[in-house]
């Protein structure tokens, strides 16, 4: 459709959508084509799905609730945004779930049509917000979408039960009227999803068709908007992607890179199954996926994998890393590459499935039993999963050793433009597996310059040997139960680990390098960190900061870094796990803790907050 | 995978010393393993020996092969693994009955519902012997151990009845101290494709010893046992004169003469379970050999072919491809 230029088209630089309804109706689905469709036109995006554990929680209910926040911007964003300028409620338990998030002035859609005394009550509401004042103070916008939905369908044929399952994408046509977005978009995707069921392929079309006709025709707003693409972003090709799907993808570049066969073992998981369920549809190249048993059998098939000339990786999140503990000392002591990605989420225990937390971190730092170090990274957004997989598979690879990547929820689930990497950008890291017995004969436990045992294959001729978790002799690899030879081989092992530090680059701090305050993030807080700087340093403040991929070993040149600023925070969603590694490893700097655990990331604004705070002390 | 020079079991025992108790049933079955593996014809370097943690765990470092000792109960989930990852591999488990049946069950169900083409050697020998002594998941009940002094209150395991009902495709029992019985089985279980379940009566001399002594002891082993041997009668007895035969569902002896033919594909197991509802016959002869050799597809070939018809299909992936896939938009 041609794009229409209207005088009352009034442009905007960034704008938050938050879609809420209940968590059948199709809410994550709506925000995905609004997201899709603003990657196509060239915003700057990041989004924020919100949602319950329980698929269908009882209609209508608080709990039921479903979000799905996306921030579409024509400069360079980095979070999905602290307020919603419209929040869009399919129901009474949307719009009371989600109005106080809502920014004063901001747009209100609600489906009165979903308004009865019964839909009230579902809701735990004596009183309906839409005449009590609740709403004072916002812009309201009253649409009987049931009905709406209804007429518009009313030729179809379909059932009043299949006609209704349309109403998202009336309001996703509204929403594209309103900031102005070409729907081809989305038809296209209708017509792929629903290929096998054109009936329905056709009903939504019409319900977003006419969506968008009702801004013009009822003149429910005073004007429409627009966000313009965003132009500042770094030359490239660009896609809209999600975390999970940006590991996948990094974890079979990885392999691609080290010339090797991908094994997954993997149980399904919330919010990690998204990456099994990629790589599982990737077999043309070559992917292995095996959906194991459980957790254990997962790590364990994937380490056999490993030990057998594959690479090796397990995907989990909380409670199957913990599963997978055991296995992992295994990892450490055969000294095979195995790669463990932890899709983060609230615990402990089952905790919060669908919400995010930073607090796995000690667990994949120390979380096993006997001397066990293991690299660990994290990545800071979902694009930043592709190059932390690639990572995660090099070091696993180069230094033989199994290597922890975390991401968790928000990452997993939340989307933004990536530029694609053109494959000349992607430096090879070949594995190398020892084909004969070198001269004096095979030792599976000699070491290169890294510190990294030869990996001889079982099916090559000359070098069958045994390997095991009982301690093993230095070089032989046979078991040893030496005293010496103990605290040999744990150093050895912790050494190399700890070399894998000179293979990293000190991260960049950005902003001054010298000043008051630093603010030093890991994982999914960097949008927010990064935002709030910026902001700070608009007005004039001595705050930088700094973000760490690499947690373990930490990269050199941090003892420098701190050295410039008199004070650095560390906000993290846990009660502070990052702070007291960096307080132990650098017992001369002043660390301040922020922690937030309430599976929720940090709001840009609670962040300023903070450092303002700080820095008029 | 034939190769030119010919193996001797002296050339699959590896330079490590044997530690077992002196008398433990373990020497015997490695040496009959060493025997075994020398007139399969696979070289020593497609093989690969996979166990977990118990006595019988620590075969692999014995085995002049490839060999992974892993962790408690897990052996069949690294096997499935090493399997995936290289299917020319000849592919051994060795495991016990607190190793395959206790702690690791849940993997021993799956690696053989799936039939992974892996071959299982459960070493039972109804005791935790590692641990000095504790009852198993085979002790029959009322055993008095360590942690059961007034006599274990569990019900056993019978692993054979576990193995048909998890749906494995060859299951079979055999006994330490029978070699030349040992050998046929085991050579059975080899050329079997597929996942093969094979129980082995060991003794443990030092915490559970004689503990199959009524049916295994030479002398006695003739007529308390009966060997199931696909396509020949269920014959017993030292003069070969008793056989069994099942009756509305129920296994009696007979005359030698009435036998029931044996089939160990039938496609029901129906006949196998009725076989080994007879361990807890004490009348009855304790079956041993052949319960079921089924023909089945692999999961590993499976795996694999799923590859092949994807790579026909939609051609040999490309990066470039994958990473570019869907729509995108350019920056300049």
């Amino acid at each position: 459709m041609s794009q229409t230029h209207e005088p009352d088209v009034q442009p905007f630089e960034s704008v938050v959508i938050r879609f809420a309804g209940d968590s059948g109706d199709g809410m994550q689905i709506t925000g995905n084509q609004f997201t899709h469709t603003a990657a196509v036109i060239g915003n700057d995006l990041a989004t924020f799905p919100d949602y319950p554990s329980e698929i269908r929680a009882p209609a209508g209910t608080r709990p039921g609730v479903s979000g799905f926040q996306v921030r579409f911007s024509s400069s360079d964003i980095h979070t999905p945004g602290d307020q919603p300028d419209v929040l869009v409620a399919m129901n009474p338990a949307a719009l009371v779930v989600n109005l106080k998030d809502l920014r004063a002035g901001g747009i209100v859609v609600v489906n009165t049509g979903q308004f009865t005394d019964a839909d009230l009550k579902k809701a735990a509401l004596e009183r309906n917000p839409l005449l009590d004042g609740s709403l004072k103070g916002y812009r309201v916008l009253e649409i009987d979408i049931n009905k709406r939905v209804a007429e518009a369908l009313a030729s179809t044929g379909l059932s009043a039960k299949e006609v209704q399952r349309c109403k998202n994408f009336y309001t996703l046509g509204l929403m594209y009227w309103l900031y102005s977005r070409p729907l081809d978009t989305t038809l296209k995707w209708l017509e792929e999803k629903f290929a096998k069921r054109p009936e329905l392929a056709e009903a939504n079309k019409l319900a977003m068709q006419a969506g968008y006709n009702a801004g013009d025709i009822h003149e429910f707003f005073h004007g429409r908007y627009e966000v313009l693409p965003c132009k500042s972003l770094p030359k490239g090709t660009y896609r809209n992607v999600m975390g999970n799907d940006a590991t996948a993808m990094g974890l079979v570049a990885g392999a691609q890179l080290a010339g090797l066969q991908i094994f997954l073992g993997s149980y399904p998981i919330t919010p990690a199954s998204g990456i099994l369920e990629a790589l599982a549809g990737y077999k043309e190249h070559g992917v292995l996926t095996f959906q194991a048993e459980d957790e254990i059998a997962a790590i364990c098939s994937a380490l056999g994998a490993s030990y057998a000339g594959c690479l090796g990786i397990t995907t989990t999140s909380g409670p199957g890393m913990a599963l997978k503990t055991e296995a992992l000392g295994l990892a450490v002591g055969t000294e095979l590459p195995l790669v463990i990605v932890n899709v983060q989420r609230g615990g402990p225990s089952t905790g919060l499935p669908t919400k995010t937390e930073q607090a796995d971190l000690l667990q994949a730092l120390f979380g096993r039993n006997g001397e066990a170090p293991i690299p660990v990274l994290a990545a800071s957004s979902p694009a930043d999963a592709f190059e932390c997989a690639v990572e995660a598979c090099r070091i696993a690879v180069q230094y033989m050793t199994p290597v922890i990547l975390l991401t968790d929820g928000s990452i997993a689930n939340g989307a933004e433009p990536w530029r694609v990497p053109e494959l000349s950008e992607l430096t090879p890291f070949p594995a190398k597996f020892l084909e004969r017995a070198p001269e004096g004969g095979f030792l599976p436990f000699s070491r290169n310059e890294r510190l990294a045992r030869p990996w001889a294959r079982p099916g090559t001729p000359a070098l069958e040997h045994r390997i095991g978790g009982i301690e093993r002799a230095n070089l032989t690899g046979h078991i040893s139960y030496e005293p010496e030879n103990h605290e040999l081989m744990c150093k050895l092992r912790a050494q190399k680990v700890q070399g894998v530090r000179d293979s990293i680059p000190t991260p960049e701090v950005f902003g001054d390098e010298r000043g008051e305050l630093l603010v030093l993030g890991w994982g999914s807080t960097f949008g927010a960190i990064r935002s709030a700087v910026e902001e700070l340093r608009k007005q004039g403040r001595a705050v930088s900061a700094l973000h760490l991929r690499h947690i373990w070993p930490l990269p050199n040149g941090l003892d420098e870094i701190f050295a410039n600023f008199r004070a650095v925070l560390v906000p993290e969603m846990n009660l502070g796990q990052l702070v007291r590694l960096l307080r132990s490893e650098y017992t001369q700097h002043n660390f301040l803790s922020y922690t937030k655990v309430q599976g929720q990331p940090f709001r840009t604004s609670e962040l300023t907050r903070k450092i303002l705070a700080i820095l008029e002390q | 995978m034939a190769t030119n020079t010919t193996l001797t079991k002296k050339d699959f025992k590896s330079d490590q010393d044997v530690r077992w108790c002196p008398g433990c049933g373990d020497y015997a079955i490695l040496n009959c393993v060493q025997g075994v593996m020398a007139q399969l014809g696979v070289p020593r370097h497609q093989l690969c020996f996979v166990s977990g943690i118990g006595c019988s765990s620590r075969f692999p470092y014995y085995m002049n092969t490839y060999g992974f000792h892993t962790i408690h109960g897990r052996a069949t989930a690294f096997a499935t693994g090493i399997k995936a990852a290289n299917p020319e591999l000849s592919v051994w488990v060795v495991t016990g009955d607190g190793d395959g049946l206790s702690i690791g069950g849940n993997h021993m169900a799956h690696i053989l519902r799936r039939n992974v083409d892996v071959k299982i050697l459960l070493f039972n020998n109804e005791i935790y012997g590692l641990t000095k002594g504790q009852y198993s998941p085979t002790s029959p009940q009322g055993k008095k151990t360590k942690t059961s002094p007034m006599g274990s209150v569990d019900r056993p395991f019978d692993p054979v009845s576990f193995a048909l009902g998890c749906g494995a495709t060859f299951v079979a029992r055999t006994i330490d101290t029978h070699q030349k019985h040992m050998e046929q089985v085991l050579l059975a279980a080899a050329a079997h494709k597929g996942c093969a379940f094979v129980e082995i009566y060991q003794n443990c001399v030092i915490f559970n010893d004689g503990a199959f002594e009524t049916i295994t002891e030479k002398t006695v082993r003739e007529d308390h046992t009966v060997d199931l041997r696909p396509g020949e009668p269920l014959v017993f007895g030292k003069e070969h004169d008793k056989g069994i035969r099942i009756d509305s569902w129920e296994p009696r002896i007979c005359a030698a003469g009435e036998a029931e033919l044996w089939r160990a594909d039938h496609p029901s197991p129906g006949a196998a379970f009725v076989m080994a509802q007879m361990d807890s016959h004490p009348e009855l002869p304790r079956p041993i050999g052949i319960f079921r050799d089924v023909s089945v597809p692999t999961f590993d070939s499976g795996l694999h072919e799923q590859i092949r018809r994807a790579r026909s299909a939609r051609g040999p992936g490309s990066l470039e491809k994958l990473l570019h896939f869907g729509e995108t938009w350019t920056v300049s």
